[in-house]
């Protein structure tokens, strides 16, 4: 293999760049970003970057020595709008076209939007994003609706609590997080946001976005108008397949790779937010930082090997920040699940989930120490033997 | 110096949290001891927190993992090294020397 393209600049991108170069290919290399700038960490984005505690800069994953050390030639500010799979060629929006033995699709997500281009109506998906919210709220003192009460959405009410922004959740779900982490501790979570001064408003859909030019409120499915300055969809994300059309790979949901991100052709992987990989007889697609920076290695492994020898574990681990409470997750949640230390009430406690009897999750809030013990246990029990 | 505690109270394993002109933790691993700061460079998290395994630890936040012996992480998120202090054994009791931290050398 001589040449290998990493189409996608962001965490799964950069760090697939990395086991490239630290698993010995020193062939070239070429890193396609369709944002301009360079590779930066976004969970920061909705809590210390939005709230001004940090800037820029302390958001770059890689300093300009570490990219200067991968010997890569980088595209950014443009996006690639063709794959052809049967001969790794690609085409760039500015016209370029790009032959490579191995590709690494990493072109993640983009978020759902809302409003068609009404001014004050935000997502929080990409460093432009943030900069353009942060704009907004950053001297408090406005009304913000956050649309979603998921994790990005409530770290998003938070940061603006904390910056002294009157903030309302509206969640169509009746409990919020709970596919995720089950009603009880959904509901546990999400207590959170009444206890900090801001309301929540659950069970019941958007209708509409008001305002002619700038939004002006969110009108609710039940005819009540939430007055707004601020509006922020945290809806979720669509993985970025759509220049993946005609491209001979199957697409569905993400890119469908087997459980080392591997695609039907062995000189393709996929990785990060966008690949849809084969995990205990179904294809899944994880959201999550740990998943990106983990796939990365696991499918350049198997991208130099040109055959599947090693399998993603997908430990499942996600953080999140709220409210001054961290709350850590790791495994699958299950319908069982009980409190093994501290108590709900206390926001203070770590809980695991069970199916027949084993542990399949551990949740914890503000108990960092036990849960990382029992999330040792959970990734030594889900260990993949590297075939 | 700073005395950190008993050597008995140490076992290997585990790390103990010292207050001295910053939080250092100081861990009992492959039957040594090392010393190094205790707030990971990434985020505000304890690493005596963390999960030990040979001569690392483990952020019990976001994962990110430092080698105890140099300071230096060895991956994401963390990019910068926490620094290392000397410690020493004597009469049954360990001690940091608080004084000498060591920036880490790439």
């Amino acid at each position: 293999m001589r040449t290998v393209t990493i189409v996608g600049t962001s965490l799964a991108g950069l760090r697939a760049a990395q086991e490239l170069r630290a698993q010995g290919f020193d062939g070239e290399l070429v890193l396609v970003g369709d944002e301009p700038h360079r590779p930066y960490d976004r969970p920061p984005l909705s809590k210390d970057f939005l709230l001004g505690k940090i800037g820029v800069e302390d958001l770059e994953l890689a300093d300009a020595a570490g990219l200067l050390e991968l010997g890569a030639r980088w595209h950014l500010g443009r996006r690639a709008v063709r794959l052809s799979a049967s001969d790794g060629s690609l085409t760039l929006s500015d016209g370029t076209e790009l032959k490579s033995d191995g590709v690494v699709i990493a072109t993640g997500a983009s978020a759902r939007t809302l409003g068609d281009g009404l001014a004050g109506v935000h997502t929080l998906r990409t460093l432009d994003d943030a900069v353009a919210l942060r704009r907004e709220i950053a001297d408090g003192g406005v009304r913000v609706v956050v649309i979603g009460a998921g994790f990005i959405g409530a770290e998003t009410a938070s940061t603006c609590r904390a910056l002294g922004c009157d903030v309302t959740v509206v969640e169509a779900a009746p409990v919020p997080l709970s596919r995720a982490l089950g009603p009880e501790f959904g509901a546990a979570c999400a207590g959170l946001h009444e206890e900090n001064g801001v309301r929540l408003v659950t069970g019941i859909g958007v209708a509409a976005l008001e305002g002619d030019t700038r939004v002006t409120g969110v009108r609710l499915a039940d005819g009540t108008v939430l007055g707004a300055d601020v509006v922020v969809a945290g809806i979720g994300v669509r993985p970025n397949t759509e220049w993946l059309d005609g491209s001979g790979l199957v697409i569905d949901n993400g890119v469908v790779c087997d459980e080392g991100c591997v695609t039907a052709s062995p000189n393709i992987v996929a990785v990060g937010d966008v690949a849809r990989f084969r995990h205990e007889g179904a294809h899944v697609r994880t959201e999550h930082w740990t998943s990106a920076a983990e796939q990365a290695g696991v499918a350049v492994r198997n991208l130099l090997a040109g055959a599947t020898v090693a399998h993603h574990a997908n430990r499942g681990y996600f953080w999140s920040e709220q409210y001054g409470h961290r709350i850590q997750f790791a495994g699958q949640a299950a319908a069982e699940a009980e409190v093994v230390e501290g108590s709900l009430a206390e926001r203070k406690f770590v809980a695991t989930y069970l199916r027949d009897g084993a542990v399949t999750g551990v949740l914890a809030m503000d108990s960092p120490k036990p849960f990382t013990r029992l999330r040792r246990g959970l990734a030594r029990a889900a260990t993949v033997p590297a075939g | 110096m700073i005395r950190a505690c008993d050597v008995d109270d140490l076992p290997d394993g585990e790390a103990v949290r010292l207050l001295a002109h910053v939080p250092i933790s100081v861990f009992h691993t492959e039957g040594q001891y090392f010393a190094i700061d205790d707030t990971c460079s990434h985020q505000d998290a304890s690493l005596a927190d963390g999960w030990v395994e040979g001569c690392f630890v483990e952020c019990p936040l976001h994962a990110a993992s430092f080698d105890l012996r140099t300071g230096q992480p060895t991956c994401l998120p963390a990019k910068r090294p926490v620094r290392t202090y000397p410690v020493v054994v004597s009469d049954g009791a360990i001690y940091v020397d608080t004084a000498v931290a060591q920036e880490a050398i790439a």
